[in-house]
């Protein structure tokens, strides 16, 4: 029994058991400090004993225990009453640990929904996810974020005050609220993997386990509420993107783009896991969910063997349903892309034009870095040359300026 | 004629204030509290938890938008007031929601302070 399987049983467990926690002392943060009293308990017997068959059940029990200890010791503190009344206000405020497994289904769920509710702001939703449900320490969700650690641990401190002092429910939303807080959780789920997969500052890519951790809770959501094109829709799209990440870029770090990908290095299981769940989220009746089109976007890429076999017209109708229905900037210079390999680069550039000219993208280095590699195929050298130029000037993850520098090197 | 009188001040100087500032100012609060009631004037009164707990609710285009945080806007003035008791935030937005101010301009939902 090694420090790395008790680490791993931890991971695994954390959200689950803060999730029935929470539900049996009723509050938030003495439910995730009995989680660590239960954690510092297994750390000291399961070397000897080794890991209980049923490690939740052990860690549910311990930090229940824990907490009614703490509880206890505050209530004494407090007020120097008589033993019994002391024994009836825990009773009143600990609810009887129910053996029944199937609530916990319900209490990760609870949990998901308490941390992304749209009372708190995107980036605490962002960070009690991490911290509550996938159970990473306050110093992994920092680093992930690139923020300090005292910075992070403020912004946990002050969602947990505000649910507490605001009375957020811990509950699954009723029917007329639901599409609209799953909504905003898978909302919270794709700047997980975005930040993960498509890093937007710094030295690196890909952050592999913000990536990993996102698709966890894509899985975990798409097993509690089975049946919602939104949600399968999204991990398909996750997993579609993923399957590239061995293909996306070379060992020292430079991006390499789609077109000179090599498509053995794809992952074929992540790649059948997302056709499958695409089919399903398109199935679905009613207007088509925006994350189920952009995911039938990229299985049209994971299925071509070759970059030229690609299905460009299907890809350009897809973006089309997605401008008709949920219209962006970012969408239409996508748009755009994809035409240019259907109908050439001129009636492309027409586009990119038309939208730089509404002025949506301004300070968007894709738009520049798009219109220039449109410039150079179609021979406008030193218009491709300024823009280049101009999307260097705005980029800021390292990897995407050095290929950009390549490109613009590469016209002489 | 009924009046709110709106008690404005810098939290994070009051929260940073010592516990005999703190003492001193409920004092003066439980001695004027007791004043207006005595006076007939008193109609209700409460602390507010701060700003940090606050949620603004809008409703546009059918929708209801809920943001983290007080009321920041300044083309915007305070009209009105419920005072409301609700079983948690949800019912409180769900609420807030439903005032047909909500449609045009912004309702801020803070809690109240319970002491004890």
């Amino acid at each position: 029994m090694g420090a790395g399987d008790i680490d791993r049983v931890f991971r695994d467990e954390a959200g689950r058991v803060l999730a029935t926690l929470i539900r049996l002392v009723g509050d938030f943060d003495l439910a995730e400090e009995s989680l660590q009293d239960a954690f510092a308990v297994a750390v000291e017997q399961w070397p000897a004993t080794g890991v209980p068959a049923n490690p939740r059940a052990f860690l549910v029990n311990v930090g229940r225990n824990k907490a009614i200890d703490r509880l206890r010791r505050q209530i004494s503190f407090r007020v120097k009453r008589r033993e019994l009344e002391i024994e009836a206000a825990i009773a009143r405020q600990i609810a009887p640990l129910d053996p029944d497994d199937d609530a916990i289904d319900d209490d990760v769920l609870r949990l998901v929904f308490i941390c992304c509710h749209p009372a708190l702001n995107r980036e605490a939703q962002v960070a009690l996810t991490l911290r509550a449900v996938c159970g990473l320490t306050t110093e992994q969700v920092a680093r992930a974020f690139l923020v300090g650690e005292e910075t992070m641990a403020q912004r946990l401190v002050r969602a947990k005050t505000k649910i507490r002092a605001a009375r957020i429910p811990y509950v699954t939303p009723g029917p007329d609220m639901l599409d609209e807080r799953v909504g905003g959780v898978l909302a919270v789920i794709y700047l997980v993997f975005s930040e993960g997969y498509a890093v937007t500052s710094g030295a690196a890519l890909m952050r592999e386990d913000l990536a990993l951790e996102a698709i966890r809770l894509g899985r975990l959501l798409d097993a509690l509420m089975p049946g919602r094109a939104a949600i399968a829709g999204l991990l398909a799209l996750m997993l579609l993107h993923h399957a590239r990440r061995a293909a996306r870029a070379t060992e020292d770090g430079d991006i390499v783009l789609l077109e000179d990908q090599d498509r053995s290095l794809w992952d074929a299981a992540e790649i059948a896991e997302g056709l499958a769940l695409v089919e399903r989220a398109l199935r679905a009746p009613g207007r088509p969910d925006p994350y189920a089109v952009q995911a039938a976007i990229a299985a049209l890429h994971a299925q071509a063997p070759r970059h030229d076999t690609t299905d460009w017209p299907q890809i350009v109708g897809l973006y089309e349903v997605m401008l008709r229905f949920y219209p962006s900037p970012v969408i239409e210079l996508n748009h755009a892309a994809a035409v240019a390999m259907v109908d050439g680069p001129a009636r492309a550039l027409a586009l990119l034009d038309a939208l730089a000219a509404r002025g949506n993208l301004e300070g968007y280095h894709l738009l520049p870095a798009t219109r220039a590699e449109l410039l150079r195929r179609l021979g406008r050298n030193d218009e491709a040359r300024a823009a280049y130029r101009a999307a260097l000037a705005l980029v800021k993850l390292d990897p995407e300026r050095r290929l950009l520098a390549r490109r613009l090197a590469e016209l002489g | 004629m009924n009046y709110l009188l709106l008690i404005y001040g810098n939290e994070a100087e009051f929260a940073s204030q010592d516990k005999a500032a703190l003492g001193k100012m409920m004092e003066e609060y439980g001695v004027f509290t007791q004043g207006i009631i005595k006076g007939g004037q008193f109609k209700a009164g409460d602390a507010l938890q701060p700003t940090s707990t606050a949620t603004t609710v809008r409703v546009r285009g059918g929708k209801t938008m809920t943001t983290d945080g007080p009321f920041a806007e300044t083309r915007e003035q305070l009209g009105g007031y419920y005072l409301i008791e609700a079983k948690d935030l949800d019912e409180a937005i769900g609420i807030a929601a439903r005032i047909p101010g909500a449609k045009t301009g912004s309702i801020e939902v803070r809690p109240v302070m319970v002491y004890g």
